[in-house]
């Protein structure tokens, strides 16, 4: 009884930490990998709409994203419907032309992702898809949620 | 003799600490990461057409035309209909192949036009989109089915199988400019 003691004893209780930084820096660079650091602002409201037959994008380096959606006042209110690319909101419809085709020249295999407000009308929409088809951006993606 | 000690001394990097500016780093990753992969509905756009060049004529038989007013109510080719019946009546006029004369000729040359109004709900038109997509959706499991014996989605992009299906089944939607008012 007394040896099986000593023997249990003599095992080292220490869990070997020399692996973690290897650990950490696989978690590390896979977190580098997937970040996006430059989220924009969002100056309009969206709300998703939800659908079910839907598709990933996963080469998220050739999205543009085009927000739709009720411009954000101060204090919870929502003012006209507006759009947004990158930070800015578009004043002017025939100025998404521009902006959408300098997109274009830097990434020819650009997707452009309208993410629209559950709640908007379509008309905004299709202006701004005439706008995205002036361009030549043809290749767009409704954002939706899955639908449960 | 002084020498050799102190060249012992300086061979190791202390490496205790490395772990813990990793994990620093590793927490500042983990809390600016969004993972969030953008699901959508994906649709190439047609060209803005020339305006020397005539449409390519399109026979009225390989044209399913779907109206949605601003309320959400359906007319396909003139007759009402309701939401849960478009995914039914798309199917029937795709694969056709002929044998109906009101409906398409082939796969190949069925286009379904969706037209809305500009006050239509953008929900409204997602969902319509929506059933024509699994309407197509549908069609193509079907063959992949029959063909393979696997659903369309198990196939690899750009595989073989994958374009055959979709070369047989394309998607020809169009969104029609809607009217004013």
């Amino acid at each position: 009884m007394a040896h099986f003691e000593k023997k249990q004893a003599k095992t080292s209780q220490a869990v070997p930490t020399s692996a973690m930084p290897d650990v950490v820096f696989m978690l590390l660079i896979f977190f580098m990998v997937t970040t996006v650091l430059r989220e924009v602002e969002l100056q309009v409201q969206v709300d998703y709409a939800s659908a079910e037959n839907i598709e990933k994008i996963e080469q998220k380096r050739l999205v543009s994203y085009v927000y739709i959606g009720p411009e954000r006042l101060g204090g919870n209110q929502v003012g006209e419907t507006a759009v947004q690319i990158d930070d800015a909101l578009v004043d002017e419809m025939g100025a998404i032309r521009n902006i959408m085709y300098d997109k274009l020249v830097e990434q020819p295999r650009l997707i452009v992702s309208l993410r629209v407000d559950n709640e908007s009308e379509f008309g905004v929409v299709t202006d701004v898809q005439q706008e995205l088809r002036h361009a030549g951006t043809l290749r767009i993606n409704y954002s939706t949620r899955r639908e449960i | 003799m002084l020498k050799k000690k102190r060249g012992r001394e300086d061979a190791e990097i202390p490496m205790s600490s490395l772990a813990d500016i990793a994990f620093l780093l590793l927490i500042f990753f983990l809390v600016v990461t969004t993972i969030d992969v953008d699901t959508g509905i994906g649709l190439i756009l047609p060209p803005i057409p020339d305006e020397n060049t005539e449409p390519p004529p399109v026979k009225e038989r390989n044209l399913l035309n779907i109206l949605v007013n601003a309320q959400g109510m359906v007319l396909i080719d003139e007759e009402p209909a309701s939401l849960n019946i478009v995914k039914d009546r798309i199917k029937e006029f795709v694969d056709n192949n002929g044998a109906d004369p009101d409906l398409s000729e082939s796969p190949d040359d069925a286009i379904v036009s969706i037209k809305t109004t500009r006050q239509t709900p953008y929900n409204v038109y997602i969902d319509m989109l929506d059933e024509v997509m699994g309407a197509y959706a549908e069609l193509r499991n079907q063959v992949a089915m029959e063909r393979f014996g696997v659903p369309f989605d198990s196939f690899e992009d750009n595989s073989v199988e994958q374009e055959e299906i979709q070369e047989l089944y394309p998607k020809k939607i169009s969104i029609a400019e809607p009217d004013e008012g």
